[in-house]
């Protein structure tokens, strides 16, 4: 089902959490909504829901405008971030309970109940736990079972608020897995709130970065990477090295290979890994001495600080495979000279 | 190793009070409880049985002893249900929703704690009294308030009115609404939500302000006091006619009735017990 918002604004008292939104998301993707803390994401995903009233604007599902409507008719299945599973109940209760609460025209037979209850629990794999109480499960289980009972009424659209957000790590990383498995399985609309953007970017077919209550870009998480629209997403997704071509940093910027004759103005931001590093020969040229290293897997992460007789002392991140460190054969101290291959400029 | 166990006894003894003080606030709190708890209760019940069965038995089977009883009894059956309602409705109202005065209001709820009741019983004798500000009205439509059932039935109302949201407010403040917004998002209804998600949370609370606020219905004195005008066999409840009758030195009458007072109080001390080791589990 799509989903369509339009000029969604809501006010708390005198904060604005959201000002103006318009979106569009097409049916049967992932999205993410992405975002600092404090920056509407949730809000925005509480009026989708109906679980907050927009001050004003549309929230249209299907092509039926749903603004005006309870949320316990939209459709929608929420996962909440502490999964807010019923207590009393057990596992097996808590996912019939939304079948349980249909209008007796409407609601299935106990055995149907039954069956479909099973079936949730087996795309779960925790039909094994179906007499338990809530509080004798796992996080991650307690998550996995938030998400058969929202599945049960079977909603044209799911929502997820933080949906990893109370996870350890390693169980975050499992789940993240098993949630991009289950979308494709499924293939219903989904949102989910984040604020870690590796996570937007590793489950997310489309992402949405939100900055103070406003929508800075949407697009594919490779878009959003490649190609960021504003300085906020170049900071917000993924590493970045910031230069400013004033006077301290004009001749250094432009001997490391960075056009910047009509950048006055503008600050260039630089992935680390697209900085080239080199072993420098001529010491007193240099750009940059190494100050220490980090290993992040497949990539070695290189500390430089920038050479003060030709700019502002700072430091400068920049990536390159494991193998590539090892020819350059560098040490603490080292001069090395940087060519970058890439910028993106932006006021 | 001796040398080990000397140094373990010695953090135990440094960690532990010493005796006498241990001793000393023990027989303090059951001293207190001795001679203010219990000796009066043993007063009671031997006063009300110092001439027999018999006689305990005639002093409760008086027509107005039996219809004090009936009257504690008529009160704590209109007001229990009413105030339940209010309560869950105030509970409900201050941790769901946002609105302007909500701390005033969570402050109001205690109002009738904190004002002594023979002020409250004062408040309605100027309200619906003959000289009061509605008094003209109701007497103009022959409505009697004051010194009538209604006037003990409100001012029960107001003393009894904290006990079920006090209970309920903080216990609804932690658990959030997250689990009525679930079963809300899962498409029950409103009612459905209250009594198969938001009852059975509250359930064993709500009883244990219910119980208190009966003992107290049952048992309250000086709001009634002040409304009620003490008619013999018409506005007397229980406590009022314990009053009475030991002004008039039928003693025996007196703590007959007093003794029904103390047995309630008891079962709800007991029940209340339970009702909290219930919740503990």
């Amino acid at each position: 089902m799509s989903i369509i918002l339009s000029n969604i604004t809501k006010n708390f008292g005198q904060f604005a959490a959201l000002n103006n939104i318009d979106l569009e998301i097409p049916e049967g993707e992932l999205v993410a909504l992405l975002g600092p803390s404090g920056c509407g994401k949730t809000t925005l995903l509480r009026i989708i829901a109906g679980l907050e009233q927009a001050d004003s604007g549309r929230v249209v599902l299907n092509g039926e405008d749903k603004t005006e409507q309870h949320v316990s008719h939209r459709g929608i299945g929420f996962v909440f971030q502490h999964y807010a599973l019923f207590r009393h109940m057990t596992v097996f209760d808590n996912i019939a309970f939304g079948l349980r609460v249909k209008p007796k025209q409407h609601r299935p037979s106990e055995a149907d109940i039954a069956k479909k209850v099973h079936a949730l629990l087996n795309l779960v794999q925790l039909d094994w736990l179906h007499d338990r109480f809530p509080d004798q499960l796992s996080g991650g289980q307690r998550q996995r079972i938030a998400l058969a009972r929202a599945l049960a009424v079977e909603p044209e659209v799911l929502l997820l608020d933080e949906p990893f957000g109370a996870l350890d790590a390693s169980v975050r990383k499992d789940l993240r897995q098993w949630l991009r498995n289950l979308h494709h399985e499924l293939n219903v609309t989904s949102i989910f709130v984040t604020h870690d953007q590796e996570e937007a970017m590793e489950v997310a077919s489309q992402v949405v970065v939100l900055n103070q209550g406003r929508i800075e870009q949407q697009g594919a998480p490779s878009d959003i990477y490649d190609h960021p629209a504003n300085a906020f997403v170049s900071r917000f997704i993924g590493q970045t090295n910031i230069f400013a071509p004033d006077d301290h940093d004009a001749i250094w910027l432009h001997s490391s290979g960075l056009p910047i004759a009509d950048k006055s103005g503008k600050t260039a931001h630089v992935r680390p890994h697209d900085i080239e590093v080199q072993k420098a020969d001529d010491s007193a040229a240099a750009h940059a001495v190494l100050k220490d290293w980090q290993h992040l897997g497949a990539l070695i992460r290189v500390e430089l600080v920038k050479n003060a007789a030709q700019g502002e002392q700072a430091t400068v991140y920049a990536e390159m495979p494991n193998e590539q460190f090892r020819r350059l054969d560098l040490q603490r101290g080292d001069k090395v000279n940087l060519r970058i291959r890439n910028a993106h400029w932006f006021h | 190793m001796n040398a080990v166990t000397h140094t373990q006894t010695m953090t135990k003894r440094a960690l532990h009070d010493p005796a006498w003080l241990k001793w000393g606030l023990i027989a303090t709190a059951l001293g207190f409880i001795l001679l203010f708890l219990c000796l009066p209760l043993w007063i009671v019940i031997s006063e009300a049985f110092a001439k027999g069965w018999t006689a305990y038995i005639s002093a409760l089977a008086q027509p107005d002893a039996l219809a004090a009883l009936r009257l504690t009894l008529l009160t704590a059956f209109i007001t229990v249900p009413l105030n339940t309602v209010l309560g869950v409705c105030a509970a409900w109202a201050i941790t769901r929703f946002e609105f302007k005065g909500k701390s005033l209001l969570t402050t109001l709820i205690d109002l009738p704690f904190s004002v002594s009741p023979v002020i409250s019983g004062l408040i309605f004798v100027l309200m619906f009294g003959a000289q009061g500000w509605f008094g003209h009205w109701f007497s103009d439509h022959d409505i009697k308030i004051i010194f009538a059932v209604p006037g003990i039935v409100l001012a029960t109302l107001f003393i009894t009115f904290p006990f079920v949201a006090r209970e309920l407010i903080p216990l609804m403040q932690e658990m959030g609404s997250e689990e009525e917004e679930a079963a809300l998002s899962l498409g029950a209804s409103g009612w459905q939500m209250f009594f198969q998600i938001t009852l059975p949370n509250i359930k064993w609370a709500l009883l244990y302000g219910v119980l208190l606020c009966n003992a107290r219905a049952m048992g309250e004195f000086g709001a009634v006091s002040v409304v009620s005008g003490h008619i013999r066999g018409l506005t007397n409840t229980l406590p009022l006619h314990v009053e009475v009758s030991y002004n008039e030195y039928d003693f025996v009458g007196a703590f007959a009735s007093a003794s029904i007072l103390a047995g309630l109080a008891i079962v709800t001390l007991v029940l209340k017990s339970i009702l909290e080791w219930r919740q503990g589990k």
